[in-house]
């Protein structure tokens, strides 16, 4: 079978099933097991109300609790077992094999890089493009071009860069933008910017930047949009100058959104994969926790390893995990 | 903020410059690709893509036509054409040409080449040539040509032929892309229906544990899907589901849920709370008020969610890799492809070019129609 014509069926199949689940469900309940008629009609329509939530639920929890809350405990146990050994019991022997990996303090090293630079970098710049196309008449036409990599995927995006970063030999005309810039800009030879250990991080990191960038700014341009008029009116007023609106109204008033918009950018950071993959594949000193995750699970097989690197990323995010859930209780209080 | 602006013209201006200076600093990369993507293979390597649109100066070999073309008028032979037109190159305009290769620029257009025996060949400036002998030619090859020319911009479609329609196995994208669409579309339609039913219950129906199922969502928000390879992988070749398009729908229907039903439920707590209790005064089941009243008027919703879940399933390449992707390659995705290619044609940027574009063209029509959906959807979600 032709497979766009499986995939046709399967979606008339999968959906089908869903909705058929829904509606066969409801009938049961309504008409067979707690029937709103005869002697019981008042407690049986009592009961079925009473199950209800948990057929319209039963679908979403089984999926969240199989592909999201099991894995964490089952990635945790396999942390702990030894897979040469047909899983036995191995306590930390994989954490302490991890901790003598020097790949593995690289990754934690550029991760961290990461971390520092890229959320900053695309809040600042974020909040940058938002407060500038406040003010002029076609900013939303530029909102959507700095907005617009956002739909492009992560392999994509590294190879658009790839070609940025391109280079030719000395001498034979440069087809990478960056290296005709620099060598129009006076430097000696062309560079191959994705293997200078160290700094080539940043040449990834600048990937990530230019996507995330656009999701900074739509966030933090509706937040822009939501400060009130009149404490503005009242700084001009004052004689406050552009910036010091800017600096000390404005970002004061908006600085929930700004710590959102932060921490959304770094668990992304932490999950980042695909850049490093197709970019470099963690060669030349810029492997990541992820990236180093997966190459230890299905290129060394090393699946104790691999666990315990999958649960430093858990880790990590465990502090984003708990503020979240924290905030989310208050505001429905 | 005008009264801003108005006051003061210096810096207005340099608002709008920066902007665009950013704009186009945004717009760049992938507008190389998006050219590339356009220019032949010679193009691309002889020239940068920012000059595709200027007429440019190449070095190139052609040969004249065979020496069964030839003529014979008055008593010599000749052979005579047009040495872009024979190999098919762009026209451009000749500024120097040789017939060897080690003086590749010794005659300027219109000027003739005593090659001794094998002729004397004048080559005019819009590459019409006469190549005389008084002996009969022979062989079946024409003489080369060395050619400095300048040619105009010129833009092909054949790197997109090649790339959806070529039969070769490696540099075909026409099958990565059924496949990844057999990806995204079940894979974005299930969890929308499931989430919905969610998050109809989270927002409007009573029951024990509400406040606790809502918390674990949220939290579910952040749980990075690393956690889920191995564990899901095993359980899926335990089932016997193993990789495949099952597998991987399952997968992006439990990695997509959490943001859906807190996109959901959000939105559906902001509907008026009238309409729902009126429906069931008049006696509605819950399964009703949601298929005729909550579904409908949740469009906005959904279709955020839609969106969100397209563009990530579209644009996965992990998931893909662990629980799709088999040693038979039948069923690999663009992603996948791509970082194949970036493997091995490395170098063949116009097939690279033409992939990549190929497969961002479809996130990229969905974003600029949709783009207002995205935003309100990102407005409603910023927890994740």
């Amino acid at each position: 079978m032709h497979p766009a014509l499986q995939g046709l069926l399967t979606i008339v199949i999968g959906v089908g099933a869903c909705i058929g689940y829904f509606y066969v469900s409801n009938i049961l309940l309504d008409r067979v097991i707690f029937p709103a008629r005869g002697r019981h009609a008042g407690r049986n329509i009592n009961r079925a109300n009473m199950v209800r939530p948990w057929l319209f639920l039963f679908p979403a929890l089984f999926v969240l609790g199989l592909y999201l809350a099991y894995p964490v405990f089952e990635t945790l146990r396999l942390s702990l077992t030894s897979r040469a050994q047909g899983g036995a019991f191995v306590g930390t022997s994989n954490y302490v094999r991890m901790s003598h990996d020097p790949k593995f303090w690289e990754a934690m090293r550029n991760n961290a890089m990461w971390l520092l630079v890229v959320p900053a970098a695309s809040t600042a710049l974020g909040l940058l493009v938002a407060q500038l196309t406040d003010r002029i008449r076609w900013g939303s036409l530029a909102k959507s071009l700095i907005f617009m990599p956002m739909a492009i995927s992560f392999v994509g995006a590294a190879v658009i860069w790839k070609l940025v970063y391109d280079a030719r030999p000395l001498g034979a005309e440069q087809i990478g933008i960056l290296n005709a810039i620099y060598l129009a800009l006076g430097g000696d030879s062309p560079r191959n910017w994705l293997t200078i250990p160290f700094w080539n991080n940043f040449f990834l990191m600048i990937v990530l930047i230019w996507i995330q960038t656009g999701f900074a700014m739509v966030i933090l341009s509706a937040a822009l949009r939501g400060v009130p008029e009149e404490t503005v009116e009242a700084a001009i007023v004052d004689g406050a100058n552009p910036f010091q609106i800017f600096f000390r109204i404005k970002v004061p008033q908006i600085m929930g959104t700004i710590v959102v918009v932060w921490t959304t950018i770094t668990i992304v950071v932490l999950k980042i994969f695909d850049i490093v993959f197709a970019m470099t594949n963690g060669q030349w000193e810029t492997q990541v926790l992820a990236n180093y995750m997966y190459d230890k699970l299905f290129r060394a097989n090393d699946w104790g390893v691999g666990s315990a690197a999958a649960m430093v990323i858990m880790l990590l995010v465990t502090p984003i995990l708990v503020w979240n859930v924290y905030n989310a209780r208050k505001e429905m209080r | 903020m005008d009264s801003i602006a108005g006051r003061k013209p210096a810096l207005a201006w340099a608002v709008h410059l920066s902007v665009a200076l950013l704009v186009l600093l945004w717009l760049l990369p992938t507008l190389g690709l998006f050219v590339s993507s356009f220019r032949t293979a010679d193009q691309i390597s002889s020239s940068g893509w920012w000059k595709a649109l200027f007429p440019q100066e190449q070095t190139m070999i052609l040969r004249t036509a065979a020496p069964e073309t030839q003529q014979e008028i008055d008593g010599a032979h000749a052979i005579e054409g047009n040495l872009f037109e024979g190999a098919g190159a762009p026209a451009g305009r000749i500024t120097a040409w040789g017939t060897s290769s080690r003086e590749i620029a010794a005659y300027a257009p219109g000027e003739t080449a005593d090659m001794g025996e094998d002729g004397r060949l004048t080559v005019e400036e819009n590459g019409d040539y006469t190549l005389v002998n008084e002996a009969e030619f022979t062989g079946s090859r024409g003489e080369r040509v060395f050619l400095t020319a300048t040619t105009p911009p010129s833009f092909t479609l054949d790197n997109y032929r090649t790339v959806l329609f070529s039969g070769s196995a490696t540099d075909n994208m026409g099958r990565a892309f059924v496949n990844t669409l057999t990806v995204t579309i079940p894979a974005t339609v299930i969890p929308i229906l499931i989430a919905a039913f969610a998050a109809y219950a989270l927002a409007w129906m009573d029951f024990p544990g509400r406040a606790l199922l809502i918390a674990a969502v949220v939290a579910l928000l952040v749980v990075p899907l690393q956690l889920a390879l191995i564990p899901l992988l095993k359980l899926h070749l335990e089932v016997g589901i193993g990789k495949g398009y099952l597998g991987v729908w399952l997968a992006h229907t439990g990695f997509g849920m959490p943001l859906a039903i807190y996109l959901l439920r959000n939105y559906m707590v902001g509907l008026p709370k009238d309409i729902i209790e009126n429906a069931r005064v008049d006696g509605a089941t819950d399964f009703q008020i949601f298929m005729k009243i909550i579904l409908p008027l949740s469009f906005p919703a959904l279709a955020s969610f839609a969106i969100f879940q397209f563009l990530w399933t579209w644009n996965d390449l992990l998931v893909a890799l662990v629980f799709l992707i088999d040693s038979s390659g039948e069923t690999t995705v663009m992603t996948r492809q791509i970082v194949e290619l970036l493997g091995t044609r490395g170098g063949n940027w116009e097939i690279l070019a033409t992939a990549a574009f190929v497969s961002i063209s479809v996130p990229l029509v969905v974003f600029f129609f949709m783009q207002k959906y995205l935003v309100r959807g990102l407005l409603a979600g910023s927890v994740k």
